[in-house]
């Protein structure tokens, strides 16, 4: 089972694995973060699953929809790596991956 | 004997259970216990109404959070029960298992009940309420052998159970007693727009229509009458017809009710007035800001979440004070809604861009003020709008009408008054 990186905004890092067919948001819900409100649950109608990916990674993400982009606009927090996790598919391709909790708005 | 908890939580819906994970973020060491009438764990409701009720997504992805959770924070689930009486001398609780829990706070998230129709034949088989996993659950389990279906109601939880039954290919007729859908949360245009969005995928919507009764064979629903006589085959009924607070038991202990809203009356930091009592969510009647200071209750996930926040801060000896502006969504069909503020109460309204290019945006004023933006598939309008509504911005109607204008770079001509 591939594995995620996820460091919380206190700056803890804990390492989880995830299942294939979860989105990430998932994933680190599923793991008992309670950072991570994700509040519409993933249906792309929120920005509080906000997440801040390591740049290594940044090639093996999928593009950013003009959604996305536009909710990640409505953080005050925003910066290059930041991603709504509902919108990065988990799987083996993402294995390793690494992310951070970004702060709430 | 009554086990007494530092704080009981009553309703273990998205509000209950934010109250207890966010006591615990603020590093409230006492002891949590959270009461709640359905079976299991807290989920996510939305869905009951979407991909849950299309089989898409399966129930254990609505977990808010995992088993695991509420065991590492030291939250105690009582499920399957429901409080019947509050004792607010005692501070106690009884549930309807006879098991008293006392408390030092309570947090009464109870959120309400479906309502349920009353004319002859509501007690038939085949009718069902869409507002807890096991109401799905049972409708799910009717879909194979149903082909027509009415939705009595035309608000947001009958219009989505209605593209989710309509895209499985059942013969679906929305029947509504207002001369529009949405009527209690939307503007005409925007009513205009779903209402054809149903009908040019087959689903019937039938306006000013009354239910006069159902009808059946063997017990189980076979039709609905309407007042004017005609009658709608169906083997299935869903009413979607708001909810009915669940607040009697604090009501017969002597909190103040809500009012011509319902519910129970709470102030900006969600206290009851019953001493050491809070109430959230979709039963709290509360002054709404964005609502021009009026009492209402707000039934969605954003108001339970951001109460919940606030009696979690104050429960930990913070100053907390309710003042989120309201957000919303609704999925029907490839159809994203995004609702930013409250139209109710709007004397103008402005539609940016071409409904037809199912592309648009519905801004809400109020004496000049934008109150509110209903925005379908228009991502940009809510994010950007939303900073209007939080500023209480006076802008010119024709600008806004012109959605190669950002919003964002609207030039307000004025901010309004704070309340």
């Amino acid at each position: 089972m591939p594995e995620l990186h996820v460091t919380t905004r206190g700056g803890d890092t804990k390492t989880v694995r995830g299942r294939s067919g979860m989105s990430t948001m998932e994933v680190i819900r599923e793991a008992g973060f309670d950072e991570l409100m994700a509040l519409c649950g993933g249906e792309l109608c929120c920005a509080t699953c906000h997440v801040y990916v390591d740049p290594a990674f940044a090639g093996r993400l999928p593009a950013m929809s003009e959604d996305e982009d536009e909710l990640l606009d409505s953080s005050e927090h925003r910066e290059p790596g930041s991603r709504l996790s509902c919108q990065l598919p988990f799987g083996d391709d993402l294995d390793e991956l690494r992310v951070t909790i970004a702060p709430e708005d | 004997m009554a086990s007494t908890h530092d704080v009981v939580i009553v309703g273990a819906g998205h509000g209950g259970a934010q109250v207890a994970a966010a006591l615990r973020q603020h590093g409230f060491t006492g002891s949590v216990t959270l009461v709640g009438d359905e079976p299991g764990l807290p989920y996510e409701r939305p869905p009951l109404s979407k991909d849950y009720l299309s089989g898409e997504t399966p129930f254990e992805r609505l977990l808010i959070h995992p088993p695991a959770f509420w065991r590492d924070r030291d939250v105690e689930v009582r499920s399957g029960r429901r409080v019947i009486e509050v004792d607010p001398r005692e501070h106690r609780v009884v549930c309807d298992d006879g098991s008293m829990i006392g408390y030092s706070h309570l947090v009464w998230a109870a959120g309400g009940a479906a309502r349920t129709l009353s004319c002859p034949g509501h007690d038939l088989r085949g009718v069902y309420t869409v507002r807890t996993v096991a109401d799905s659950d049972r409708i799910r389990a009717e879909l194979p052998a149903v082909t027509r279906v009415v939705v009595i109601g035309g608000g947001y939880i009958g219009l989505e159970a209605a593209a989710v039954l309509g895209s499985a290919g059942k013969h679906v007729t929305v029947v509504e007693a207002q001369d529009r859908v949405l009527a209690r949360v939307a503007g005409v245009q925007l009513a205009r727009f779903y209402e054809n969005e149903h009908r040019a995928r087959g689903v019937g919507i039938r306006l000013g229509a009354t239910v006069e009764c159902l009808e059946g064979n063997d017990s189980r629903v076979a039709g609905v009458r309407l007042a004017d006589g005609e009658l709608l085959p169906c083997e299935l009924v869903i009413v979607g017809i708001g909810i009915a607070p669940s607040v009697g038991p604090l009501l017969a202990a002597g909190a103040q009710d809500g009012g011509r809203v319902g519910g129970v009356a709470v102030d900006k930091s969600c206290h009851t007035t019953l001493p050491d009592v809070f109430a959230i969510g979709d039963c709290a009647a509360h002054r709404n800001h964005f609502a021009d200071g009026e009492l209402i209750r707000l039934e969605s996930v954003q108001n339970a979440n951001d109460q919940a926040a606030v009696v979690a801060r104050t429960l930990c000896g913070e100053d907390a004070e309710y003042d989120a502006v309201p957000w919303f969504w609704s999925k029907q069909y490839d159809l994203r809604l995004q609702t930013a503020g409250l139209s109710s109460g709007h004397d103008q309204s402005v539609v940016r861009g071409d409904p037809a290019t199912r592309r648009f945006s519905v801004v809400y004023l109020r004496d000049g003020v934008v109150v509110a933006l209903d925005c379908v598939n228009a991502v940009k309008d809510y994010v950007q709008g939303k900073k209007l509504v939080t500023g209480r911005l006076w802008v010119d109607p024709a600008t806004l009408a012109d959605p190669a204008v950002a919003l964002k770079d609207l030039t307000p001509s004025a901010t309004a008054a704070p309340h």
